[in-house]
């Protein structure tokens, strides 16, 4: 393992209740690489996230961390109990006790800061995920690992949320490890596209990934591009205004030309 | 003036609501209702062995509910069965076999002064060895604060950041272990869950910080001591029981309040 490789996981396999859940995949993250993880739901993408961030177990094949690395981790969601009050500046605190300009940078990159005082457990899913991202942030990490961060963030925001996480790569120069289950919104942003299904469909640049015969299988079975959009969408149907639709299109013919 | 014996209660009573006031916040924070029932319920098995034994019943209480507690942290990641079933098939089994094996001693054992709580008959002694506990799980509970409500808000995280979740989980068990062994003399085996959940249920509301909610619990918890043995002392009323029904008509009270308000 170099220098530069963060995480080097070799050969994983996961098995549960004699249920195989991931089928021999390697994964490498550099330092400063977007590295997306795409695939259809149960395809495995949370579980081997879980297995790099060592949370479970593989049944075969290992997983090698660069040593003393910082980890910024972004779960799925976070359930917050209403039993619990709790400030999103205390919950920040609470990561490396952090103190406050280190809070207020952190709310401030990701377009939070009036947040500050907000209690956890009233904050919408959006405004959730920022705070998360926060959170990841103030570690000063080495590697973001970023589970689904638009889930439940409406479409204009999902655009500008991973505008956000292109512009945190630079700015602190961190790789990423992105799961996502589209593909079209984090192209821009991704360096290697790992399309998952229990085993890895295809991977390397967004571009050829979009165009491999087995991504298209995966996602776009009924032939035309736009319905592999929509089918995609699914969960997020009441969102889904006629703007995306049009970025879609263009961002495609960008890549036929 | 005052009786020496509502003294010492008032104090074991005091000493206990304080504690469990910050505990019970895990409690409900984390959904563990169930679970501090649970303990309760394998204390009356702690009670049995020690009367069999002849040995000093606290320890017997305190290790009864400590092993209960290192089962369920093992079972926990068995999935065969829901943690509420586990959880159910051990207290229930651990009340009935308490019962049998008390049935087999010789002692006339009152059942009753364990299972409501026999606040009035505590001795200097019973003193000590609250405040022992109560002194013992306040410093752990304050110098792992921070790591209990970071498990709290969610465990995976916790993991990444590099905290060691099992232990801090465990630690958790073994202080609601302890508290529900030390308050067993105050109210109860059937009653000891409500001091560690009514009284946060009621600061709740009035809270905006974690701490300020395990504060006001506490003073809650207090409160209904108060009201419980002066009840307990004016019409005669088993002091355990008066505690949990202050506490309730406490609940109701900010419930109420607060309908009023939003109306």
């Amino acid at each position: 393992m170099d220098n530069q490789t963060l995480i080097n996981a070799d050969n994983i396999s996961l098995e549960i209740d004699q249920r195989q859940i991931l089928n021999n995949i390697s994964l490498q993250i550099n330092a400063e690489q977007i590295v997306t993880l795409i695939g259809p739901n149960g395809a495995g993408k949370t579980s081997l996230v879980k297995i790099a961030l060592g949370l479970i177990k593989p049944t075969t094949g290992s997983v090698e961390t660069k040593k003393g690395l910082r980890i910024g981790y972004m779960p799925q969601r976070l359930h917050i109990d209403q039993s619990m009050p709790v400030s999103v500046e205390r919950f920040l605190k609470l990561a490396v006790n952090a103190n406050n300009s280190e809070i207020n940078n952190a709310l401030g990159e990701v377009g939070a800061d009036s947040l500050h005082h907000s209690q956890l457990f009233s904050l919408s899913g959006g405004e959730l995920q920022r705070v998360l991202l926060a959170r990841a942030l103030i570690q000063e990490p080495q590697l973001l690992v970023l589970d689904e961060p638009a889930q439940g963030v409406d479409v204009n925001g999902q655009a500008e949320l991973y505008r956000l996480i292109s512009d945190i790569r630079n700015r602190h120069q961190c790789g990423i490890l992105l799961v996502s289950h589209d593909l079209h919104l984090v192209m821009s942003a991704t360096d290697e596209v790992i399309c998952l299904n229990q085993h890895v469909c295809c991977h390397g640049h967004p571009e050829q990934v979009s165009n491999d015969p087995a991504y298209l299988e995966l996602f776009g079975k009924k032939d035309a591009e736009t319905l592999a959009v929509y089918t995609h969408h699914h969960n997020h149907s009441h969102d889904l205004a006629g703007g995306i639709v049009d970025k879609e299109g263009k961002s495609r013919s960008d890549h036929d030309g | 003036m005052m009786a020496d014996f509502i003294l010492r209660a008032l104090i074991a009573g005091l000493l206990v609501a304080a504690i469990a006031g910050p505990l019970g916040c895990f409690v409900v924070w984390r959904r563990m209702s169930y679970f501090g029932d649970t303990l309760a319920h394998s204390a009356l098995f702690g009670v049995a062995i020690g009367l069999l034994l002849d040995v000093s019943l606290e320890l017997t209480v305190v290790l009864a509910c400590l092993v209960l507690a290192v089962l369920l942290v093992l079972m926990e990641n068995r999935r065969e069965l829901s943690s509420d079933t586990i959880l159910g098939i051990l207290a229930h089994s651990s009340l009935a076999l308490g019962l049998v094996i008390i049935s087999f001693t010789d002692n006339q054992v009152n059942l009753m002064a364990y299972l409501f709580g026999d606040l009035l008959t505590v001795s200097s002694n019973n003193l000590i060895w609250i405040g022992a506990v109560v002194i013992l799980v306040l410093g752990i509970l304050i110098a792992n604060w921070n790591k209990l409500l970071t498990i709290t808000l969610h465990e995976e995280l916790a993991k990444v950041e590099g905290l060691n979740v099992t232990r801090v989980r465990l630690l958790l068990m073994l202080l609601i272990a302890l508290i529900v062994a030390a308050s067993m003399k105050v109210v109860g085996i059937l009653l000891i869950t409500s001091m560690l959940i009514i009284p946060p249920a009621c600061a709740r509301r009035f809270s905006r910080t974690p701490e300020s909610m395990a504060t006001l619990a506490s003073i809650i918890g207090c409160i209904s001591v108060c009201g419980g043995i002066s009840a307990s002392w004016f019409w005669d009323t088993p002091p355990g029981p008066s505690i949990v029904v202050t506490a309730s008509l406490l609940f109701l009270v900010t419930r109420f309040g607060g309908l009023r308000k939003t109306a």
